[in-house]
């Protein structure tokens, strides 16, 4: 595609379980505390 | 939905439902920004027809480009439509909470002046200690409560942790015992302003703690004029030090854990907080870093207004140049808020559930009163119990009874408004770029800010969705040779 590059496909992830497991960590574990970000967890399942 | 934007020069397209990311010339920003407005329908063509002739650009070109987002959209890359999940997808067994901010103690030696925690009494006028059979029985509760969940977490949190040491060192040997005990992985955090980080804490917190947050605002006089001792003398030149000389060996062992922040708060003091990074990561050598917008009430004087947030959101884009320029050195700064995995990261589920406050994370305090996160303590409205009322429920093993469960000691008034509280219920996330990225925001944020969980805090979500046009950015930006 001549004036469209694309840096990333379709990639959130869908568990074929169909449900959350609960596993990752809370993101005022990390460093939150006083707002809130989750996308940059990481997921348990990848490690 | 599709979130088109521009910065420092560059198009970027972001489909928020499938996190798929483009970089778009000028010419084909515009096509998309046709697209944007037919939401999502390919638009006519006499509206390339206009664009051609308002832009000089030439009509065939226009269309092959046109065409390009046809293709894009067909194989799930723009425009994926929105999916209906529902709460049993998100708490399979309903909600188990299996995450704990522990009060070590409700003291602090500083007095900083934005402190959400009343400088360490969270407003109750009582100074107080954890002491250690408190604080068993809360990781006892959250053991308990956890279920089939095997990693868990547990931050030792204050006022100042420090200075009730014996009994973090009570309780980290505590939480290994009952890991051997249970099978279960408790994952140990401590946040601290590191005034009394001497070198056997901090050995100790190297071999023991996953993680470590060590609280300081950045430059020497943005730190002092919000971060005074007992004594109003600003803290800077006590803590450096101490940091420094913590990462410099928790940087390095190998044989030692090594996540860290470093993590500050800004004002309308500091709006130059970029700055304050910088700081950070040279002065300090920190590597992993947060810097949060303060939390304040109107008429505080350096409450984050409506009016400072170009200023704040040029800041956020300054950073994102510079945490750019770090990672194309083999020592890069990462700033935790734009961190982000493009290829892995939480699956959709965690997105959507956010942090999880009162439903799968809480936090206990010295007394034991069980609240939905940090934030919340000592605001009676939202006790959710307390952990010595766990005692009712074990037998003489300290095993759960017959046909009890841990949160049977949980008040379901206040517990199950944050069960509730689904980020896609929302009426304004369920329009914003941003929703999988901040999970719906912070409730307690929202509380303070709306008097409502669910109400909308402009100022925090103005800035979760600078912050991801950042990481977004990044992304971009970093595919450069």
């Amino acid at each position: 595609m001549k004036h469209i590059k694309t840096i990333q496909t379709a990639c959130v992830k869908t568990p074929a379980s169909g449900k959350a497991c609960g596993e990752c960590q809370t993101s005022c574990q990390s460093a939150c505390k006083t707002s809130c970000t989750v996308a940059n967890q990481k997921c348990e399942s990848d490690r | 939905m599709v979130h088109a934007f521009e910065m420092k020069n560059r198009f970027i397209a972001y489909d928020s439902e499938s996190c798929a990311l483009h970089e778009l010339d000028e010419m084909a920003y515009g096509v998309l920004c046709k697209f944007i407005a037919a939401d999502g329908q390919t638009p006519d063509i006499s509206v390339f027809e206009e664009l051609a002739s308002a832009k000089n650009y030439d009509l065939q070109d226009l269309l092959e480009c046109r065409d390009d987002f046809s293709v894009l959209i067909a194989q799930g890359g723009l425009f994926t439509p929105g999916r209906d999940v529902g709460i049993e997808a998100l708490y399979p067994e309903a909600p188990v909470i299996k995450a704990m901010c522990l009060h070590i103690c409700h003291d602090c030696n500083l007095r900083c002046t934005y402190c959400f925690a009343g400088t360490g009494d969270f407003g109750t006028g009582k100074r107080s200690m954890l002491d250690v059979e408190t604080g068993k029985r809360a990781i006892d509760f959250l053991i308990a409560s956890s279920r089939g969940r095997h990693h868990l977490d547990v931050d030792f949190f204050g006022g100042e942790p420090l200075m009730n040491w014996p009994v973090v060192v009570a309780l980290t040997e505590y939480c290994e015992e009952m890991s051997k005990k249970t099978g279960k992985e408790i994952r140990l955090t401590i946040t601290t302003n590191a005034l009394l980080l001497d070198a056997e804490k901090s050995a100790f917190i190297n071999q023991h703690m996953k993680n470590c947050v060590l609280s300081l605002d950045g430059r020497p006089e943005v730190h002092d004029r919000m971060r005074p001792g007992i004594g109003g003398k600003g803290s800077y030149e006590a803590v450096s030090g101490r940091i420094r000389a913590f990462l410099d060996v928790r940087n390095s062992d190998e044989s030692l854990y090594h996540e860290h922040y470093v993590r500050g708060t800004y004002t309308r003091n500091n709006l130059d907080f970029s700055k304050d990074v910088i700081h950070m990561a040279e002065v300090l050598g920190a590597r992993h870093i947060s810097v949060e917008p303060v939390v304040a009430e109107d008429g505080a004087g350096y409450e984050i207004r409506m009016e400072d947030l170009p200023q704040i959101e040029k800041e956020y884009e300054d950073l994102a140049e510079y945490i750019l320029m770090t990672r194309k050195t083999n020592d890069p700064v990462q700033f935790f808020h734009f961190i982000m995995d493009m290829q892995g990261g939480p699956c959709v589920y965690k997105r959507l559930k956010g942090c999880g406050v009162g439903a799968e994370y809480c936090a206990v305090t010295p007394d034991g009163d069980i609240y939905p996160c940090h934030q919340f303590a000592g605001d009676a409205s939202f006790r959710m119990g307390n952990v010595r009322d766990l005692d009712d429920l074990l037998d003489e093993s300290g095993n759960l009874l017959p046909g009890k469960k841990a949160e049977d000691i949980l008040n379901p008034e206040v517990h199950d408004k944050f069960i509730e509280r689904l980020m896609p219920k929302k009426e304004a996330c369920k329009t914003c770029f941003a929703r999988y990225n901040c999970g719906g925001g912070c409730a307690a944020n929202s509380l303070h800010a709306t008097g409502s969980l669910d109400g909308m805090y402009e100022v925090s979500c103005r800035l979760a969705k600078k912050r991801l046009e950042c990481s977004l950015w990044l992304a971009v930006a970093g595919q450069d040779a």
